[in-house]
């Protein structure tokens, strides 16, 4: 059984080693109708854009990176010849209309973001030689064998965990779990990777040709970096899924906690947006609720909603429906783990990927401080910035307060959507634990909070005297509640950050602890010192 | 300023410097030559099987005694001074008091084995304890537990973590047979094999045998058997840690002896925690309680006799917990090994997931006494309410959903422990709905 292990491990690190590699292959040369495609989904006018681009024409390179730097070294050139003709037109005072012409011609990249999106389509459509011609085999070989080498690593450990049980033998012995080299690189990779995807996907295209085949069975479409990624973040979630109803299977709540959140990634974050896009409509998931769905009230998304036929303006109620009543609502009655680790797919994938990880959360009262800061900092911006949108696409002005909306919303989704959710979300997984995001940034959470810390049904009740102080509780705790210092003092946990992911209740080796739904009353317990089974104490009246 | 020194910064000695500090202004020392910090004694073992790192059994930040001006002092008081109200430490230091609380704690009992203070043979109470196994069990194959208890169950799930087989010697005819009644006792021993456990009943251990460096290599037991490993375990229950106060003015007999306020015969001076022994015990209870809950009950109540507000030790109903490998034990009230005339029992199991019930009450008045649950959680304010209201064993199981504590959607078994007890005994309880009012009657 240990062998079958072992041989898992290697096939999903060959599986993985091969992916990578892709990186560093691939044929790349424009085609004529490539090119013309690429300048009409884009609405270039720059003819000296064009006219560079044609010198591209069968023209071969052997790296993304290559052709898509020259790509954007025509544009930048393209950029600063419109902006010094404009400059000179001004200078001479000929018609504006022609001087507008010539705006019109400019290409605009902004520098930090979107560059890379500007080449990734013509990149993609350049691609030919053998990753182009076996992205069936290539699945085969690098999604395929991983999973089977995945789900190879993790189902032996039914045999080989013993009984069923608390199994967190040799964590914090462990150079993945502790903070070891493993870690380490697991941490570096990440981070990587989530920055290519987010800037640079126009480098990651051999791995984006290789879920083309699924992407048009479902879609109808080829696949972009974000169809890579929804696809990939249901495999893992999957097999790290299945890896969580071994290690739980004597945990009911485990399970059918793990089975909501696959469905809801599997369906509601996939499948049925791709399958909408096939007929025609806007890609929409439609448990992702705003504020944690920054986009929803942007105009192109309004607009877009609007443009869609009933079912679009099904969608557009819905949204505000769900974020304005569905989400407190069910706060009020279940706690905010409703969503939190139940329904979402950022909690998603820190529930299954990130469950090695969990208990690296700091449980300082430092951290505790900085949690609340940033995350109703969070909060405040998404509200700001959504004010400010809606202000804009109703007063058709651009400005809202002096400051550029679409500033704003640059900054947030670079800022916020981008490098705290993404890249720190996950990225940090190894070595901070696998809920950054979540507890310290995701402005929705930061709204649910509230409402589970002020009105809700829902807590972690603590079984009177029982706590031994032994710790597991905080260990594990994910959202670094120091759940141990209410336990030993009989007090039942009521906090804002919970999201009700049962561990700390799972790992309790007395079973003290219970999340459960019930009365406000007695829900928040007073500070009584004296536990209960103490019987001959009667504290003084002052 | 009263000064208040504690020794020992155990559950005991640390609840009671946080309940000084709640109710007054004195100064407070904690003493402790074993670590810097409180920790979760009971968690050591988590360190060692890889759950949790050393610092995870420190139940506060080390600001917490700054903040609430608990001094802490790291040092071995080898002798005191009690007409000159002074303590001795070993490197010299002199520490004077105005109250002393002795909360020092046990030691692994030692019976007088040959071979036992070889290397590579120890207990497991203190971190030096768990710096020992630590140490001596690396890379060894095998590891020999003597005394089958709680922390004898626990190492040998210490030492299976790290694929280290286990035989296992118990004196007696089942595991824990002073606490246990039998049917549990075998619920525990059938899992203890899931695990490979090797288990030797009726085993005495005669001997630790030395390999010629001063090192365990194998033990022999009384039988004649010789069993080559390379730890030994001695978990035959632990003794009060009291050496350095023998033949002083303090009366001592297993323990400190003390008052139900927990005063020693010396004035100022208290006892609590596992090594205080009470002159006259508790009824139905021992004279030396060495548990996590009565520690910290001592601590709560000396606390409030010091501060003014005199209090005797009254704990109210028995409640306990343990684990055994992976099945969780609660008991409230009182379950005993072996049944008296007046008792009558009930018991349900479901041997195959590990789950029993073990009902007790009384045989004329039907006064439920206590239950013993292995896989099932129940709640304490539900179970403590029932025991000091002393409803029937009816009421209980009739009200038996009330008491589950068990995660959310995990199966639930109260119809069928009642459709047993109403077979059994002719009865007709009807098994009634959870209600939080019920429940919630019972919380402050």
């Amino acid at each position: 059984m240990k062998s079958i292990k072992i041989l898992g491990l290697i096939l999903l690190l060959g599986a993985f080693g091969l992916f990578n590699v892709l990186f560093f292959l691939g044929e790349f040369k424009v085609s004529d109708k490539g090119l013309s495609q690429f300048i009409e989904s884009k609405r270039i006018k720059s003819e000296v854009f064009i006219k560079d681009a044609q010198t591209l024409i069968n023209q071969s390179f052997d790296s993304p990176k290559d052709l898509s730097a020259k790509i954007l070294s025509f544009a930048e050139r393209s950029h600063q010849y419109h902006r010094a003709k404009i400059n000179d037109l001004e200078a001479k005072g000929v018609d504006q209309s022609i001087i507008n012409t010539e705006w019109g011609k400019v290409i605009w990249l902004k520098a930090i973001k979107k560059h890379g999106d500007f080449s990734y389509p013509l990149v993609k459509a350049s691609g030919y030689g053998f990753i182009v011609d076996h992205k069936v085999l290539l699945f085969f070989l690098t999604f395929g064998i991983g999973i089977i080498g995945g789900l190879m690593f993790v189902l032996t450990s039914f045999a080989l965990d013993g009984p069923a049980g608390i199994k967190n033998n040799g964590i914090f012995q462990n150079q993945a779990t502790n903070k070891g080299w493993i870690a380490w690189s697991v941490f570096g990779y990440l981070i990587w990777f989530y920055l290519l995807l987010y800037f640079f996907p126009d480098y990651l295209v051999n791995m984006i040709y290789i879920v083309d085949p699924i992407s048009e069975i479902l879609n109808g479409g080829s696949a972009s970096q974000w169809f890579l990624y929804g696809f990939m973040y249901c495999v893992f979630m999957i097999v790290m899924g299945i890896r969580m109803f071994i290690k739980y299977r004597h945990n009911k709540y485990q399970i059918v906690r793990t089975i909501s959140v696959l469905f809801f990634q599997i369906g509601f974050a996939f499948l049925i947006p791709e399958l909408l896009v096939k007929f025609n409509l806007p890609w929409y998931d439609f448990k992702n609720s705003w504020p944690l769905n920054y986009t929803f009230f942007f105009d192109w998304n309004i607009n877009q909603l609007l443009n869609s036929g009933n079912i679009g303006l099904f969608m557009l109620v819905w949204g505000v429906f769900l974020a304005a009543v569905i989400v407190p609502v069910m706060v009020y009655f279940y706690g905010k783990r409703w969503y939190c680790s139940w329904v979402c797919g950022c909690g998603g994938l820190a529930e299954t990927l990130g469950d090695p990880y969990r208990q690296h959360s700091d449980k300082s009262m430092k951290a505790w401080k900085l949690e609340r800061y940033l995350i109703h900092g969070v909060l405040v911006f998404a509200v700001l910035m959504t004010g400010a949108t809606l202000y804009s696409y109703f007063s058709e002005s651009k400005e809202f307060f002096g400051i550029e909306t679409e500033n704003i919303r640059f900054w947030y989704g670079f800022a916020i959507g981008s490098i705290f959710s993404g890249v720190i979300g996950t990225g940090f997984y190894p070595i901070f634990g696998n809920r950054v995001w979540c507890r310290f940034g995701c402005p929705l959470a930061a709204y649910m909070g509230i409402v589970q810390r002020f009105k809700s049904r829902f807590r972690i009740t603590t079984n009177g005297g029982q706590c031994i102080s032994c710790g597991n509780c905080s260990t594990y705790c994910e959202q670094g509640i120091d759940v141990r210092a209410y336990a030993q003092k009989g007090q039942n946990i009521v906090r804002s950050s919970c999201v009700g992911c049962g561990i700390c209740a799972a790992v309790c080796p007395r079973g003290v602890l219970k999340l459960e739904n019930g009365p406000e009353e007695k829900r928040i317990l007073e500070d009584n010192p004296i536990l209960i089974g103490n019987d001959g104490v009667k504290l003084r009246e002052d | 300023m009263t000064h208040v020194a504690i020794i020992g910064n155990g559950i005991s000695g640390v609840t009671a410097a946080r309940h000084i500090r709640k109710n007054s202004d004195f100064d407070i020392t904690i003493i402790s030559a074993e670590t810097d910090y409180f920790f979760s004694r009971t968690a050591l073992m988590y360190v060692y099987m890889g759950h949790m790192k050393f610092e995870h059994t420190q139940p506060y930040e080390p600001w917490f005694w700054k903040k609430n001006r608990i001094d802490l002092k790291k040092g071995y008081v080898h002798s005191i001074d009690f007409d000159e109200k002074k303590l001795n430490f070993k490197n010299g230091d002199i520490l004077r008091y105005d109250v002393l609380i002795l909360a020092t704690g046990s030691k692994p009992n030692k019976f007088g084995w040959k071979g036992e203070n070889l290397d590579g043979v120890g207990g497991l109470f203190s971190k030096q304890d768990l710096d020992r196994m630590e140490q001596f069990t690396k890379g060894i194959h095998r590891g020999v537990i003597v005394g089958g208890g709680l922390i004898g169950v626990e190492m040998a799930e210490m030492l299976l973590s790290r694929g280290i087989p286990v035989t296992f010697l118990v004196r007696e005819d089942r595991f824990w047979g002073n606490v246990l009644p039998k049917q549990e006792a075998n619920l525990i021993m059938r899992h203890m094999k899931e695990h490979h456990v090797d288990l030797r009943l009726n085993t005495e251990l005669a001997e630790i045998i030395d390999d010629g460096n001063g090192r365990a290599k194998a033990i022999k037991t009384m039988g004649g058997e010789e069993i080559s490993c390379g730890w030994v375990g001695l978990t035959a229950g632990v003794s009060p840690n009291i050496s350095f106060l023998k033949n002083t003015k303090l009366e001592t007999g297993k323990g400190v002896l003390v008052e139900r306020n927990l005063r020693t015969n010396i004035p100022d001076v208290y006892a609590i925690g596992d090594c205080a022994e009470f002159r006259v015990p508790l009824k139905g209870r021992r004279s030396i309680e060495q548990v996590w809950y009565t520690g910290r009950m001592m601590g709560e109540t000396v606390a409030q006799t010091i501060t003014g507000n005199k209090c005797d030790y009254t704990p109210g109903h028995w409640f306990n917990s343990a684990k055994f490998f992976d099945i969780e034990y609660q008991t409230y009230g009182l379950v005993p090994p072996n049944l008296s005339s007046t008792e009558c029992e009930f018991y349900w199991e479901r041997a195959k997931d590990n789950l029993c019930m073990h009902f007790i009450y009384d045989r004329s008045t039907r006064t439920f006494l206590g239950v013993n649950t292995f896989g099932i959680r129940l709640r304490h304010h539900v179970l403590d309410g029932w025991l000091k209201e002393s409803v029937s064993i009816d009421f209980v199981l009739e009200h038996l959903k009330d008491a589950n504590f068990d995660p959310e959607f995990y199966r639930q078994y109260e119809e069928e422990i009642v459709e047993k007890f109403n077979n059994e005994n002719g009865t007709s309880i009807q098994i009634r709905k959870k209600s939080w009012k019920r429940i919630l009657k019972f919380v402050n």
